[in-house]
């Protein structure tokens, strides 16, 4: 389904922040990226939607190549679905026409149809009674389910997640895994940036370990946390384990 | 200091032979509101255009946006109405000079429309503002979702930079109705260029002037309620100023 090869992206000539990235997520699969502040991990996830340009190598989502110039982005992305680490719903807008904004707007949907798919996901994710409420108004759990229910309203084919719990209260961590672990097991083809290792247990298939720009590791579930073979995985499993 | 009082000379017929002094004073008011409100409208729409230009990642859009900003504001507003009314229409091709320089109302349209492209410098540089402050994951949220920029901007990220820079803009908006008087310059009759008349009439300078004065007082009045209503309409429930 996504396919990274040879992927090289420097942000000035001296700094580059990813280095020959190869990997690939199949459909249906699970894959959590981890790794250390600043190695690379959601420049990776954004480079997969062409939120951010890379120099060197390709990636391919569906057989499209996202950076041909021939393809249309629009559309690739609004088959992609994305989570961000601040969920980034748009202020003004209600949460129903937060979920309705693309659906008309890029996929052409009615208002009527937009609205019964938004209110379908919001039942889904638990925020039915929100619909009308602005997000401000909302907690920042409520928030990123919602922005979940956002990308869903798309028919997405694949879900990235960049760090969707790293700005949540601890209280309301859970509420938002519980919803990817639900699509998770219905077979969702998902790419998610996160710390989580609980979460990675649960319903990873594969775990990628990034470090400078590096993808150091990239192994089954079983295998990372039963012995990880680069000690920089090693070192880094031990500090977010120990407590 | 000799002066002789008079403030019956307002219902006193002026030489003009159209009424008194007063409905004298309020056609160069009517011209003052006309003129103020088109070089608004110009602003609003030039100002939004290079704003956005401001902001978009092309280098080329980012230099065509500040040349025009340094350009109109850089000059006082004085010079460049002499610019538009006496030194165009002598740059340009002889019959499109001479198409100028009779078109009737030309001090009307000069004037709104260089007082307009010199405001229009200043909401650029205001809109820019907004749209930067917002949080860069906006864009990218809408990007995500498969909205062109064209749609990012329009439904995401200029209803939420205009909501931030409305104080700012209420200020931009009185400005503009106090730079239309420099209009009296290219030979516009609008208010003080009345005020100015009715004192050259009568001799009753102070008289004149402070009905002007009241005036201005009274449009600039309403803008700032009406820009203060039309906050409020906009407030985001949960959102900074909204409740």
């Amino acid at each position: 389904m996504i396919e990274i090869s040879h992927v090289n992206k420097w942000y000035s000539p001296s700094f580059q922040v990813l280095k020959d990235c190869t990997t690939s997520v199949a459909k249906g699969e699970v894959v959590v990226v981890c790794g250390p502040s600043g190695s690379g991990k959601s420049t990776l996830i954004k480079c997969v939607n062409a939120l951010e340009p890379f120099q060197d190598g390709a990636i391919t989502i569906d057989g499209l190549k996202v950076n041909d110039p021939k393809t249309d982005l629009p559309k690739l992305r609004s088959r992609v679905g994305m989570v961000f680490q601040h969920f980034e719903l748009f202020p003004h807008l209600k949460i129903i026409d937060n979920l309705c904004l693309a659906q008309q707007k890029v996929l052409g949907r009615g208002q009527e149809e937009a609205t019964a798919k938004g209110m379908k996901l919001l039942e889904r994710v638990g925020l039915k009674e929100q619909a009308q409420k602005f997000p401000a108004q909302l907690s920042g759990g409520q928030q990123q389910r919602v922005a979940i229910a956002r990308a869903l309203a798309m028919d997405p084919i694949a879900m990235l997640f960049d760090e969707p719990t790293s700005a949540l209260d601890p209280e309301m961590i859970s509420e938002v895994l519980d919803v990817m672990v639900d699509l998770a097991r219905e077979g969702m083809t998902m790419m998610v940036v996160t710390h989580e290792m609980g979460f990675a247990r649960k319903v990873a298939h594969r775990v990628i370990f990034m470090d400078r720009g590096e993808i150091v590791e990239d192994a089954k579930k079983e295998d990372f946390f039963g012995q990880p073979r680069s000690e920089r995985a090693q070192q880094f499993l031990s500090k977010i384990l120990s407590h | 200091m000799n002066y002789t009082w008079n403030w019956h000379i307002f219902l006193e017929p002026n030489p003009t032979g159209a009424g008194t002094y007063f409905d004298m004073l309020l056609a160069g008011l009517k011209v003052t509101i006309v003129t103020s409100l088109t070089a608004w409208v110009i602003a609003l729409i030039c100002g939004t255009i290079v704003g956005i230009l401001r902001t978009l990642p092309s280098k080329l859009a980012g230099w065509i946006g500040f040349a025009y900003v340094e350009f109109f504001r850089n000059m006082p507003l004085l010079v460049q109405l002499f610019l538009w009314f006496f030194v165009l229409p002598e740059l340009l091709p002889r019959t499109i000079g001479l198409w100028l320089k009779q078109m009737p109302n030309a001090p009307f349209y000069t004037a709104a429309v260089g007082i307009g492209l010199f405001m229009s410098a200043r909401v650029a540089v205001q809109l820019a503002a907004g749209i930067g402050s917002l949080p860069r994951g906006q864009k990218m949220a809408a990007t995500a979702l498969g909205l062109t920029t064209l749609q990012a901007y329009r439904y995401v990220l200029l209803p939420m930079a205009f909501r931030i820079i409305l104080p700012p803009l209420t200020s931009e908006f009185l400005n503009t109705v106090k730079n239309s008087a420099v209009a009296i310059t290219i030979g516009l009759i609008e208010l003080t260029g009345a005020a100015r008349a009715m004192q050259e009439f009568s001799f009753q300078v102070f008289e004149a002037f402070s009905a002007a004065t009241l005036m201005y007082l009274v449009i600039n009045i309403i803008v700032v309620i009406g820009m203060r209503l039309l906050e409020r309409a906009v407030a985001i429930p949960g959102y900074i100023t909204g409740k």
